[in-house]
């Protein structure tokens, strides 16, 4: 499962951070890594992007990036 | 002694550095970059500055943020870092620390909010902090100026002593650590030739980073070699490069968590933050609260406030006009040079200042929105309908503000956080009509289209809004083509912004303004005095339809023709419009010789109501005033791209011009 499909209020843990480049760079120093728990906070008012919180602090990121995050309950 | 001053997005370094330095500030520009340098002298400290560095995230060549941040710090040499870290948001904070730590430069960790964390019954404990990182750690609170004075002690000590940091090695054993030390150790001669810390270099070229590996001059041997153990790395440890150095990083930091922090419960500054969410970034209230809150910020800085103090100060002007007019009438001197004192100087002088009250009054506003977190949430909500144009959210802002004035506009878009978009961003403003426009509005539709008066204006608003989204997708997919920033954001809690924070900005931005507009607009504005006062021969004319500017106007009068306003003396009001626009609507009645009561009647012998739709169209797109003109240059940091503009803005305003001219004659 990715990221992008969780529903707001769920809580789950990153299994892996898939992507390229920049974005996935960005993601990790994020602390968007393997391991990590996050919960789905809210969308924004037209779906899109989505804001999580993970490690005490809230994160916005775009549902195509939520995409490249596999995640488990 | 140099510090440099580094840390996070919104972990109070700004508030930090404007108590370090209180007003001994110089702010400047990195070079090549329009990213902020701002460096002050501690205050009490005599020669010792500090230089706030950008709020990053971490140390990787993709920003210029980043890669200002880091060419500072290793090709500068200050002589200590000062690494201030949210206290609440400790985890992600410490992942730079960890970085800066690579670096081995002396380095003090100033603990921000520690108020915060201990009133929601949470504590950090500094001596296993200091252990664990091994460096010093001051527990402050910069916006209640509470241990900075600690902090300054702490970072000249270290400084002056050259105390090292004495943990860089965060790796437990494994793969991740025998690779890092394989690499330091092979990299080791090479690193200290270009005077970077082994550890450093090691990552970094784990991590990839190319700017790092060129400096290196590595060979290909050695190269290989590397590559091998990270190769080895990544099959052990089952995760590729990037992952595992995060990984690390994010291992170390829990540990240290573990030991050090006693992680408060919910905050209330947490709970306070969600509960004003549910309004503002709420599913149907998020746009309508967004809206009011921008009409608010508009109608007090263009309607009540700026306006107030642009009276204000036009009263002055006027009054000291007229008072050195007197003086020199007095003392007798040549009508001419007395021409360019009051027509010239002072009217110019006036122009530029006109525009101050309004910057001051909306930078008061957008710092109040940026310093309190709600900027992040604009930029949120509104990120999905920008990003089909190419742009993201935190545009918006500066497109909203270019429907007052452009100048504070192309200002705004200092903070967008990348180059691309921040350079679209100023492209686009000008299309935006701005307030200085509705004075010929409202001449030439009071004069053609009475009964239909609102209607023309919001067409000619719409107009300039369509032209600006399809430049920007021709842009995308042309001049800017390639991938937007990623959007990967943090939303900080909402926080009262800084008082001290909020006036140091105005007052930058006001100083910045006069600075550096008034030269340009000055000269521009003598320019054009010189134009309309002297004829061909350099005889002061009597009659305006002789002057240099007429004849300009006359020679490029034919290029309007096709658009329906051929006379010279629509074309020489255009021309100074580019002083200021309401400058149209005075020239025009200079050189129609009506007073302006009586000068729409005349307008309908020079323009037929389609050519007056096409010249409103024209002065819609066509290149923005002086002063704006300015401003664009200054952001875009180049004279040839400036000129790109106001020709790509005139060439668009010609064509548009043009189609609805001929359309229009077509139809009607």
């Amino acid at each position: 499962m990715t990221l992008d499909q969780i529903a707001v209020g769920q809580e789950v843990k990153i299994v892996k951070v898939g992507g390229e480049g920049e974005l996935r760079c960005r993601l990790l120093d994020m602390g968007l890594i393997p391991k990590t728990v996050v919960k789905v906070q809210k969308a924004a008012p037209m779906g899109d992007p989505i804001e999580i919180h993970l490690r005490g602090y809230e994160l916005t990121i775009r549902k195509e990036d939520a995409g490249k995050i596999e995640v488990v309950f | 002694m140099r510090y440099a001053l580094v840390g996070n997005q919104n972990c109070g370094k700004t508030t930090l550095f404007n108590q370090l330095t209180g007003s001994n500030q110089h702010v400047g520009n990195f070079p090549g970059v329009t990213v902020d340098s701002k460096t002050g002298e501690i205050r009490g400290e005599r020669g010792d500055c500090v230089v706030d560095l950008p709020g990053i995230y971490s140390i990787r060549p993709y920003t210029n943020e980043e890669l200002v941040t880091r060419r500072f710090i290793l090709k500068e040499h200050p002589d200590g870092i000062i690494n201030i870290v949210d206290a609440t948001n400790i985890e992600r904070n410490l992942y730079l620390t960890l970085q800066l730590l690579e670096m081995h430069i002396p380095m003090v960790l100033a603990l921000n909010m520690m108020d915060e964390v201990r009133s929601n019954g949470g504590t950090i404990d500094i001596g296993k902090m200091e252990e664990a990182l091994g460096i010093p750690v001051v527990a402050i609170s910069a916006v209640k100026n509470e241990g900075i004075e600690d902090l300054i002690h702490v970072i000249k000590d270290v400084s002056q002593r050259r105390i090292y940091p004495k943990v860089m090695d965060f790796c437990e054993k494994g793969a991740v650590h025998r690779c890092i030390h394989a690499v330091s150790h092979q990299v080791e001669d090479h690193a200290e030739r270009i005077g970077i810390s082994p550890r450093f270099a090691a990552t970094k070229i784990v991590e990839g980073d190319h700017d790092i590996i060129e400096n290196l001059h590595l060979s290909e041997n050695e190269l290989d070699l590397m590559e091998h153990s990270i190769v080895e790395m990544e099959k052990d440890s089952g995760m590729d490069r990037n992952a595992a150095l995060a990984d690390m990083r994010y291992d170390f930091i829990e540990r240290v968590c573990r030991q050090a922090v006693i992680k408060c419960l919910e905050s209330r500054e947490h709970r306070r933050s969600v509960r004003i969410d549910h309004v503002l970034t709420g599913k149907y209230l998020a746009i309508p609260s967004f809206l009011l809150i921008m009409l608010l910020v508009f109608w007090l800085t263009f309607g009540v406030i700026g306006t107030f103090l642009s009276d204000l100060l036009s009263m002055a002007i006027d009054w000291m006009a007229a008072a050195a007019e007197r003086a020199l009438v007095e003392y007798g001197i040549n009508p001419v040079v007395k021409s360019l004192v009051i027509d010239g100087i002072f009217t110019g002088v006036g122009s530029v200042l006109s525009f101050l009250p309004i910057i001051v009054v909306l930078f008061f506003f957008l710092s109040i929105l940026e310093d309190s977190g709600y900027m992040a949430r604009i930029a949120f909500v509104m990120d999905r309908p920008l990003r089909k144009i190419g742009l993201s959210g935190k545009s918006f802002v500066a497109m909203l503000i270019g429907f007052g004035c452009s100048v504070p506009a192309v200002m705004a878009t200092r903070t967008l956080s990348s180059e691309r978009d921040r350079k679209m961003t100023i492209l686009l403003i000008p299309f935006i009509s701005c307030s200085a426009k509705i004075p010929i509005y409202a001449l030439f539709t009071a004069a053609f289209f009475r009964e239909y008066q609102a209607l023309v204006m919001m067409g000619l608003y719409v107009l300039g809004i369509l032209v600006g989204i399809l430049s920007a997708v021709i842009l995308n997919r042309t001049m800017f083509h390639g991938k937007p920033m990623p959007f990967v954001m943090e939303l900080p809690n909402y926080r009262f912004p800084s008082a001290k924070s909020v006036l140091l900005l105005m007052w930058d931005k006001a100083k910045d303004f006069v600075q550096r507009a008034f030269t340009v607009i000055f000269i521009a504005t003598l320019l054009i005095w010189f134009l309309q006062s002297f004829d061909s021969r350099l005889n002061v004319v009597t009659d305006s339809g002789d002057s240099l500017l007429a004849m300009v106007g006359k020679l490029i009068a034919p290029v309007f023709a096709p658009l329906g306003f051929g006379d010279w003396r629509a074309a020489t009001a255009l021309i100074s419009g580019f002083s200021a626009k309401e400058a149209v609507v005075s020239t025009l009645g200079v050189l129609t010789g009506t007073s302006m009561s009586s000068l729409g009647e005349t307008l309908g012998e020079i323009f037929t109501p389609i050519a007056a739709v096409s010249y409103l169209v024209f002065t819609l797109l066509y290149t923005p005033c002086v002063a704006a003109v300015a401003t664009i240059k200054r952001e875009m940091g180049s004279l040839w791209k400036t000129v790109c503009i106001v020709c790509m803005q005139c060439g668009a305003a010609w064509i548009v011009a043009f189609l609805i001219y001929h359309a229009g004659r077509m139809f009607l």
